[in-house]
């Protein structure tokens, strides 16, 4: 027992490792390492006040007219899945990316960077899918570019797409405006996306009839604006799912968010999936769902215009802004019990048993 | 869902809270010990629905956590190897070694798999037969029966590219010190449910009488672990020390023999190094000479400097249940999860990372009852 008792004296941990000399693949997972290079990195290197918004678009006034302008660059892997591919979700996202921020989209750019020995049947058939999603989606794509680099410099097949709308007088929408009492709208169920990729990749394989939600969200924004609400902000949790996109709004807004367990939306197959890959749909990326801070006293009304759109049917009310810990997303378990909704540091890394 | 919603109902788990209560005269100090038991506690509140004086300890049963600095190190360098490929589960990937760890050796240019099950690796070497394809075999008995039957397939399919970086623990061995010790605090016991689904619980009940221990074999759901607790909160009010199995759907008394025989064939018991609580004699696993062309240890013969550990971080006393991550001065500040200080701030079933993710809320809503 004595020298057991010596043994705990002698217990050691490792120093910490530097960790800002070179970039982790988690830097691209949309959380916390992602908001450090963007703060450390791209921030005091572009320092304007239109990027300090840090909004997933800027709006920008020319001559009278306010722009709205973003981009995004989508290198999903395998590059067709069930619910679209590649091309589709290259002008979903960058059209939800502008339609958060009440714009109506307009106009796209695309960029190929395409990997020597692609199949040119593999380009034709992602050409043809952005552009059926363009066209349902009532925008041009109106410039792009074409660069192939060579076998080993890329996976086969980046897409990076611009996008250009026009915001109406009077939409004032932004990540750092949530009050206290406000509601939190969610437009139908989490993780869907992420699962049905996820279900592709190599050594995970299962067998799921998981889509993903990959869809333009701009007319969905757009009758809920109609409505005459008061809406704060609007989101799409896309990479580092709902967790991340609450999380900043708390942080941008400088209030706490309090989510109910119960009635957050997640289908029974994602759910299913998380379970068995030791995943939490709250962190899994979507690429069809809108997140909605209102005024409490509009929430019902949204709630109704969202439940009769076709990709808000399954909307739901999830949680209050408060003023109780600024800055920290919690939930309240179905045990009645609450628990912090953290910022993933990383990517979500699958557990061993 | 079926098998799951049940076993985190709101009206049964108030139920049992309210057992717990209605047992409880004394305060007791209770251990689980696996990190999977310790993610749910946290994850659902479990410590704030607890009556006063019911504390709640949190044992070494993270793999992720105890592995040792060396074998971290030696995974790195394996990985590091031009050709080689190192394949794992995903927590490993973020476990400091003494200078680095497998994320940036990643990016470094190391070929790094995360897998599911070590039968990936094998497909893993056989799409790449000039390549030696080590898969990092961490775990309790839980993992050892997969990862000693990858092993075993190798053999039989003359795999010469593939071997194993074992490093098994054994949960008896480390209890048996933790409960020897004299600073143990540990009063009733829930044991690991699937570690008992593959070894049974017949080595508890020799813990349970030299120790005059309750223990409840619990599952991982919270409607599991508050039944475990109330049947160790009854046990210890009528002063019974006995083994119990909660976890009936999963455990049985003998386990699960041919997982144990293939374990068996394959591994033999040896004195192992946990990360945070040092050597403890015949606490863990390694590979039999007859498949050593197999063990990566044999296949690489690394000699890695001796690996130093910086007395930064107060992970040896939490994975003992003697603290709780909330009483280190880093948790939180110096240490969080994209800069851990120890392994229990890696994996999401360490201690620290649960608390990290969950439970920091407590300081600005209110505390739990014996904070």
């Amino acid at each position: 027992m004595s020298d057991y008792a010596k043994t705990i004296e002698g217990f050691t941990c490792p120093a910490p490792l530097p960790s800002k000399d070179t970039v982790l693949l988690g830097h691209g997972g949309g959380g916390k390492l992602s908001a450090e290079l963007v703060r450390d990195i791209f921030l005091p290197a572009f320092d304007n006040p239109a990027l300090a918004r840090l909004n997933d678009q800027a709006i920008v006034n020319v001559n009278g007219t306010r722009l709205a302008f973003t981009t995004d660059s989508f290198v999903v892997k395998p590059l067709f899945f069930p619910g679209g591919d590649i091309g589709s979700l290259a002008v979903h996202g960058t059209i939800n990316d502008l339609a958060v921020g009440g714009a109506k989209p307009l106009f796209l750019s695309v960029a190929f960077i395409i990997e020597e020995g692609l199949p040119i049947e593999i380009l034709r058939k992602v050409a043809a899918s952005l552009q059926r999603a363009a066209k349902q989606a009532g925008v041009w794509v109106v410039t792009g570019d074409t660069k192939v680099v060579e076998k080993g410099s890329g996976d086969g097949l980046f897409i990076n797409t611009s996008g250009i709308g026009i915001v109406n007088p009077g939409v004032e929408l932004s990540a750092d405006q949530a009050l206290p009492g406000d509601k939190v709208l969610v437009s139908g169920s989490l993780g869907d996306h992420g699962i049905a990729i996820l279900a592709l990749r190599e050594g995970l394989e299962f067998e799921t009839t998981i889509e993903s939600d990959s869809a333009p969200l701009h007319t969905l924004v757009e009758s809920l604006l109609q409505t005459g609400a008061v809406f704060r902000c609007f989101r799409d949790p896309t990479r580092g799912g709902l967790s991340s996109t609450l999380n900043e709004i708390a942080q941008q807004s400088h209030v706490g968010i309090e989510l109910e367990e119960r009635v957050i939306p997640v289908r029974e197959e994602v759910r299913g999936a998380c379970e068995m890959l030791g995943l939490d749909p709250l962190y899994v990326a979507n690429e069809g769902k809108l997140v909605a801070i209102v005024r409490a006293e509009d929430a019902q009304k949204a709630l109704e215009v969202m439940h009769k759109h076709e990709l808000g049917r399954e909307a739901q009310i999830m949680g209050t802004v408060t003023n109780s810990h600024p800055g920290m997303v919690t939930l309240r378990t179905t045990l009645g019990t609450t628990r912090v909704v953290a910022m993933l540091a990383g990517d979500q890394l699958p557990r061993i048993c | 869902m079926k098998y799951l919603d049940e076993y985190r109902d709101e009206r049964i788990a108030r139920s049992l809270v309210n057992e717990i209560r209605r047992l409880a005269t004394r305060p007791w100090v209770l251990m689980e010990v696996c990190g999977g038991q310790t993610h749910t506690l946290m994850r659902y509140g479990i410590e704030d629905l607890m009556p006063a004086g019911i504390e709640l300890v949190h044992g070494p049963g993270c793999p992720v956590c105890v592995t040792s600095l060396e074998k971290i190190d030696e995974a790195i360098a394996i990985a590091s190897r031009p050709g080689a490929i190192l394949v794992s589960y995903g927590d490993m990937l973020r476990v400091p070694g003494s200078h680095s760890d497998l994320f940036r050796a990643k990016a470094a240019g190391a070929d790094v798999r995360i897998v599911y099950s070590p039968l990936e690796a094998l497909k893993v070497a056989r799409a790449n037969p000039d390549c030696p394809v080590v898969f990092f075999g961490v775990g309790f008995e839980t993992t050892a029966p997969a990862n000693a039957m990858a092993i075993w397939e190798a053999k039989q399919q003359g795999l010469k590219n593939f071997s194993l970086l074992a490093s098994h623990v054994l949960v008896p061995p480390a209890m048996r010190l933790l409960l020897g010790s004299s600073v143990n605090r540990v009063q009733g016991l829930i044991a690991p449910g699937h570690v008992c689904t593959v070894m049974g619980y017949r080595e508890y009940e020799r813990l349970s009488a030299d120790f005059h221990l309750p223990i409840v074999v619990g599952g991982f759901e919270p409607v599991d672990l508050l039944e475990a607790i109330s049947m160790l909160v009854a046990q210890l009010e009528q002063g019974r020390a006995a083994v119990e199995n909660q976890y009936a759907r999963s455990v049985s008394y003998d386990g699960n023999l041919p997982a144990q025989r293939i374990m068996d064939r394959v591994f033999e018991v040896c004195d192992q190094k946990w990360r945070g609580i040092g050597l403890i004699p015949q606490s863990g696993l390694r590979i039999r000479e007859e498949f050593a062309a197999h063990d990566a240890d044999v296949v690489f013969k690394l000699d890695l400097p001796r690996a130093e550990e910086s007395p930064d971080c107060i992970s040896a006393q939490i994975l003992q249940g003697l603290k709780k991550p909330t009483d280190c001065p880093a948790f939180a500040t110096r240490c969080t999860p994209e800069n851990p200080l120890g392994a229990p701030m890696v994996s999401s079933e360490g201690a620290c990372a649960a608390y990290h993710q969950y439970r920091r809320h407590t300081a600005l809503v209110g505390s739990s009852h014996h904070e």
